[in-house]
This record gives structure tokens, sequence and C-alpha cells, in this order.
């Protein structure tokens, strides 16, 4: 019973959040690639920025003497997520636009957003510092729960902690509202028109700067939720999401740029797969260790991958996607 | 390429403002910034063959430079007696055999369809080929691996001459290129973006974590000098101060002299019929196709040639600083700078890249100094209105060069997509209404 709950801790539970937090993102990059066909490389800077404006809030809020039962930090998220929101247009305005409007390449708008990322990340260290800091405030505790198998004859417990709870929630409501705002409104029907065919929808008379407009909402959005997600789950720091900006890539590549449940199925799917391979599947194996025939023994590490290459799994399944299925598992859309 | 009137202009300027900065900073200062300054040119003259001779997007620079520091620290750095007198090289003779059984079993897998065995079936066999070699690579060098880290640390070097291991950092980083390049050079410009700079990540935490062959995060220091060093000339009595200025200034020589071979070279191929060529499947590679030319080939033959300075350049950079880091390398610093320096000078033009690079490295450095001043006068005015002095200075003003550069690559795209010196494009028949390259 141990080794299954050792395995649902380490695979299972460590995958589907790294996954959701990879998906959250994904849907963002997948989103923008579709209407406005660029690789918006910022995305995992606009996360971390989302994080930084939900912890200035909640300093704030914090600081005005009120107390919740779930992390300040998760109760002024709707704030957080407006300000971010806002934040992505007038950088899309600022930056994107005037290149758009020019007819630039997509390569020069992906060069243009790494420009976006390097200059979001020296604001935030500049004003921020480059240490690392606690989303919970001080009174805050970071809430862990364990789930006893006891009764099932097992002896460890099955842990799961309070932001890990929360963002499960958080990614399948962002994932139900977006599945319903992109197939029963008019404008997510104009946004999927948009991404499907440009001209097409501009010539049937969708409002395409609107659309423009709403892609940025909503990945500005999406990338606060994630952000601030992931900082409560580990902790705040200047390089939170720039260190999963690829990882984020190869999900939305995975799943086929352009198509958002892609952007989920890849997400956990790189999640898990990371988990996977780091996984050390002998404390798994070892009740069978008596079985074993004369003379062998169980390794003390049977992981596929070694821990300290974690990250490359993600880009050997990127390159490998990129070879076998340029468009991605599910097909997206090219430039 | 000649360079023009805007060249000669722009270079004089160049001149001027490295000589204020001199002044500013001190000889012993701006030398070891002219020197940096050098390699950084070689690396942006290689991005310069890819991107602006090419239109490939490699954003892989950081890899090949930490491949080619390494190579240049396995060839120079001095023996290492008691790797050499355990059993290490036995083991790791194994592990290579293990490598070479691995890579026939695969190469074999692949040649499957002479017997018969053809589509699913054949690509099943090589996935579990692939699967098995990698066991069986794995089962020989982690041991391997784990004895040399415990009983002599490392490998060490060969200690060869230093300019040696920078031909070998050329020759092992092409060799890397071309596998990388063969892989991915059929995708599309974003994807290939992103599947480089997700190689140049693989290829960081291989450098990173392989602690028997290049010490890891322990770093490898003192990295020998193909020159003098200040140390060597105190010794024959020069000053304290002098001494750093002339073994700076040594060294600067040799790496003029690579650099400004290379830019011959470099910069008379672009004239020349191979150039032209290239040019032509950057800016149509369906009609390129159509005369008959081999575009797969050329990009290869692009991106490999490329990548070789951006070996020697990255050999260079850890001869200099006598330091091999991996947790030095970030693509903040080594893969998108280099890109900034080629997109602000000029993809393209080679006279502009290397301007770039001088530019931008300089500005890079010293918007830490410039922030610092700005800062500390902010600091004692928020002193003196009472709302206390800014924390942490030191670590934030460094911080300043990220949004810098940040600024300065928005501010080139926006306002001089072409660069500072644009790319001159002849028109031999301007009759036929030949379009300027470039957009």
């Amino acid at each position: 019973m141990d080794e299954i709950i050792f395995l649902v801790n380490k695979v299972v539970i460590s995958g589907a959040v790294l996954g959701s937090i990879y998906a959250l993102g994904a849907i963002g990059v997948t989103l923008i690639f579709g209407i406005l066909r660029f690789a918006h490389f910022a995305h995992g800077d606009m996360m971390t920025m989302g994080a930084f404006v939900a912890f200035l809030l909640a300093a704030l809020v914090g600081a005005m003497g009120i107390t919740a039962p779930v992390p300040l930090a998760f109760v002024v998220l709707p704030l957080a997520v407006v300000i971010t929101a806002v934040l992505a247009l007038l950088i899309d305005r600022g930056f994107y636009a005037p290149l758009r409007a020019r007819g630039a390449k997509p390569v020069t708008l992906l060069i243009a957003s790494i420009g976006v990322t390097l200059m979001i990340q020296g604001l935030i260290r500049l004003v921020f510092g480059s240490g690392t800091r606690n989303m919970y405030l001080d009174i805050e505790d970071k809430i862990i729960f364990r789930m006893d198998f006891g009764w099932l004859g097992g002896t460890r417990p099955l842990v799961l902690s309070q932001p890990q709870i929360l963002m499960f929630f958080v990614t399948l409501a962002c994932i139900t509202g977006l599945h319903f705002f992109l197939t029963r409104t008019r404008m997510g029907k104009a946004m999927r028109a948009t991404s499907d065919n440009l001209d097409l929808a501009q010539v049937s008379g969708i409002n395409t700067q609107q659309v423009v407009t709403v892609t940025w909402l909503i990945a500005g959005s999406l990338a606060c939720l994630a952000g601030t997600m992931l900082a409560l789950d580990v902790n705040l720091r200047p390089d939170l999401a720039f260190n999963i900006v690829l990882p984020i890539f190869a999900a939305a590549i995975v799943g086929g740029l352009g198509n958002a449940y892609g952007a989920i199925a890849g997400g956990l799917l790189i999640g898990v797969t990371e988990a996977l391979a780091v996984f050390n599947w002998t404390a798994v194996l070892r009740p069978f260790a008596p079985y074993l025939p004369f003379g062998m023994e169980l390794p003390a590490n049977l992981a596929l991958v070694p821990t300290e290459y974690k990250l490359t799994v993600a880009f050997v399944i990127l390159v490998i996607t990129l070879l076998w299925r340029p468009t991605g598992i599910f097909r997206g859309l090219s430039t | 390429m000649i360079p023009d009137r805007r060249t000669l202009y722009a270079f004089a300027a160049l001149i001027v403002f490295v000589t204020l900065v001199g002044v500013w900073q001190g000889p012993a200062n701006v030398s070891l910034l002219i020197a940096h300054t050098l390699a950084y040119s070689l690396i942006a003259l290689g991005l310069n063959i890819q991107f602006g001779y090419g239109g490939l997007f490699n954003f892989a620079i950081m890899g090949f430079l930490m491949v080619g520091g390494a190579t240049n620290v396995f060839f120079s750095f001095p023996i290492n007696p008691d790797f050499w007198a355990s059993d290490g090289p036995m083991l790791l003779g194994r592990a290579l055999l293990a490598f070479v059984a691995g890579a026939l079993l695969v190469l074999g897998a692949r040649r499957l369809d002479r017997f018969g065995i053809k589509g699913k079936a054949r690509g099943i066999a090589i996935g579990i080929a692939w699967f098995v070699a990698y066991l069986v690579y794995r089962s020989q060098i982690d041991p391997a691996a784990a004895y040399i880290e415990s009983t002599s640390g490392w490998i060490g070097g060969l200690g060869l001459y230093p300019v040696i291991g920078w031909a070998m950092a050329g020759v092992v980083v092409a060799f890397i290129a071309r596998i990388i390049g063969k892989i991915t050079l059929g995708l599309r410009s974003d994807y290939l973006a992103i599947a480089t700079i997700g190689i140049s990540e693989i290829l960081r935490s291989f450098v990173k974590n392989m602690d028997w062959l290049t010490r890891g995060t322990l770093a490898v220091s003192p990295v020998p000098w193909p020159v003098p060093q200040p140390q060597n000339l105190q010794a024959v009595g020069v000053s304290i101060d002098d001494s750093f200025v002339y073994a700076r200034l040594g060294f600067i020589l040799l790496l003029a002299v690579v650099f400004v071979a290379a830019f011959v070279l470099v910069n008379r191929a672009y004239g020349g019929p191979w150039g032209r060529m290239m040019r032509a499947i950057r800016d149509n590679h369906v009609a390129a196709e159509a005369m008959g030319k081999n575009v797969r080939v050329r990009q290869l033959e692009l991106f490999v040639l490329g990548s070789i300075l951006m070996g020697i350049g990255g050999a260079m950079l850890v001869t200099f600083s006598q330091i091999l880091d991996p947790s030095g390398y970030q693509p903040i610093n080594h893969t998108f700078l280099v890109w900034v320096m080629v997109i602000v000078g000029g993809a393209g033009n080679n006279w502009g890249a290397v301007l770039g690079a001088v530019l931008i490295y300089f500005i890079w450095i010293l918007s830490d100094p410039l922030a610092q001043f700005l800062f500390l006068n902010l600091s004692r005015w928020t002193e003196a209105i009472g709302w206390g002095a800014i924390p942490e200075i030191d670590s934030r003003s460094l911080q300043m060069r990220v949004f810098v550069l940040g600024l300065v690559i928005s501010i080139a795209l926006r306002y001089a997509p072409q660069g500072l010196i644009p790319e001159i494009v002849h028109k031999h028949h301007p009759e036929l209404g030949h379009k300027k390259a470039g957009a």
C-alpha cells in the first residue's frame, strides 16, 4: 500500500500540480499564437508579474488587518487578475501593436517579446530585489493536508497542500469557463473564427481589433492566475516563471499551437512525464525484491532520468514532437 | 563588403565613445572590456552568418558558448595525474564501448527495412533500440562517473596550448551544430527559435551536471593563458598596475589576430557567389531551390560555420576570465545579448554586427555603474525628505542592465528595424524592380 501512496504522491500529485501550471500558461501562449500568430515569449514573465501584483495587493490588504481562511494572495486574486490583464493590454499597445501595424514578421514579434521579457524582469528586480519572498504573510501558514490510509494498511499519508488543492480548482474553473466562452458566446466564436482564418473573419464583419483586445485580457488573466498559484505552491522569485516558460511552450506545441484544449492536454502530459521520468522505481518494486533471481539486487536508484536532468525531459519531448509531428499531436496552426 | 560613408562615421563615433569610456573607467577596466568585446564580436559575427546571411534563427548561442568553453578547458587545462593513475580511463573506455554498441543497435534498427520490416514495426523497433541503447550506456557511464567523482574529482585536461583548445572548441561545436542542424533546420522560423532555445538548455544541463567531465558547478579555475599573465610580468619587474594592462594588451593582440582573420574571410565570402547564393536562399528559398540550390545542405553549412565562430568565441571568453563556471551561463547574458548586438548593429552587415557587439556590450556593462550613480543620488534625496535610504543598491543596480537591454531592443525594433548600419543590397538590375532586402 505504501508503494502506491508513494507513487501517487510523487507522480500523480506532483505531476498534476506541475501540469496544471503548464496548462494555464500554455493556454495563454496558444491563444496569443492562434490570434496574433507569434510565439509570445514574455508570457512567463507576465506570470511572474501577475504573482508580484497579487503579492503587493495581499501585503496591502494584510496591512489593513484583514484575515481569511485561505491565503490573502488568493483572496485578492480577482483584483490582481484585472490589473495584470490591463497591464498585458498596455504591453501589447506599447510594444507589439506598432510592429503589427508595420506588418512585421512573426519572428520580429518573437524577438520583441524577448525584449519585453527582459524589461519586465529588470523592472521586477529593480523594485523587489532578486531575493526569494514568501507569498504567505507572516501571520499565515501553509496548510498541509495529510490523508491517512491506515485503514488500507498504509503507514504513510497522502500529502496535499492547500495551494495545490486551490490550484486544481482554479485550473478546472478556468478550463470550464474558457470552454463555455469559446463555444457559447459571440466573442468566443469570433475568436475561434479569427484564429482559423483572419482574413475570412475580417470579411465576415468580425471586429478583429476587439478580438485582439479580448485575447490579451484573457491571456493576462490566465498568466496572473498561473503565476500566483505557482508562487503560492513554491516561493515568489523574480525568475519564478522564466524558468518554466520553455516547458510551457513545449506544452503548447505538443498540444498544437492555437489549440486551447491541446494546450491543456500538453501541459498535463509534460507535467506527468517529467514526474514519471525522475521517479525512483526502486521504492515501488521493493516488495518484489525477494522474488528476484538469485544474486540480483535492486539498485538504490532506478530513475529513468537523473533528477538534475528533470527540466531536460520537457525539451526532449518538445524536440521529438517538433520532429515527429511539427504541428503538435492535435494538429496546430501554422504561421 | 567595403565600408560606406555611414559605416565610417558610425565607427568613428564608436571610437570616440570607447575612448571617452576609457578616460572615465581607466585603462585596466577598458582593456578588460575590449578583450570581452573582441570575443563577443566574433560570436556576433557567427550569428550574423546564420541570421544575417541565411535568416536562420539560432537561439542556442549559450549552449555553443558553454560547449566551446568546456572543450577548451578539456584541451588546455593541466593534466590531472590522479585520474590517469586510477581505474577511471578504463571505466570511461567501457562507457565508450557501451556508447558505440548502443549507436550500432540504433543504426541497425534503422536499417531493418532491408530485412522486410517496414512501417510501424520498424518505428517501434527503433524506439526500443533507442531505449535499450540508453539503458546500456547509462549502466556503464553512471558507475564510471561516480567512481571518477569520488576518486580523482574529474578527468582534468590534456595540458595543450590554449590556442589549440580554441581550435578544438571550434571543431567540437561544429560537430554538435551539425547534429542539431540536421535535426532542426527543417522547422519553420519560430519553431526553430523555440527548439534551439530548448536545445541550448539541454546542452547547459549536460555541461552543468557532468561533473566528471567539466567539474560542473564546482567550476574550473585557473584556466591557463596563451600569453604572459600579470604575475609573470610582475616577476620581471613590471609594476602591478601596468602588469594588468600589458598582460591584457597581449591577450587583446592575440584575439585581434583571430578576429581580423575571421572578419576578412567572412566579409569576402559575403560578396562572393557563395554569399549571393545564401542571400538568395534567405530571401526566397523556393526560388533558390528552383534554381537548383540544395537549400537544406546550404543552410546546414551556414549553421555549422556560424557555430564554429561561436564555439571559438566561447572558448576565448573562458580563457580570458580563466574560469569555467557553468552556473554563470544564462540565456540573457549569452543568447539574447548577442541577438540584441546583431539586430541593433544591422543584421546581414558584418560591420554592423561588430559595431553592435561593441556598443551593446559597453552599454550592458556600463548600465551597472550608471544605475548605481542614479540610485545613490535618489537614495540621498529620499533620505533627505525622510523616506529612508534605498536598500541593496548594489544588487539592484546590477539588474538595471537587464532592463536597459530590453529597452534597447524594443526601441531598435520599433525605430530602426534594419539596425544602425543596415545591410547594403547592390541592385544589379534595377529595371527588374528588385526589392530592398530586409524589413
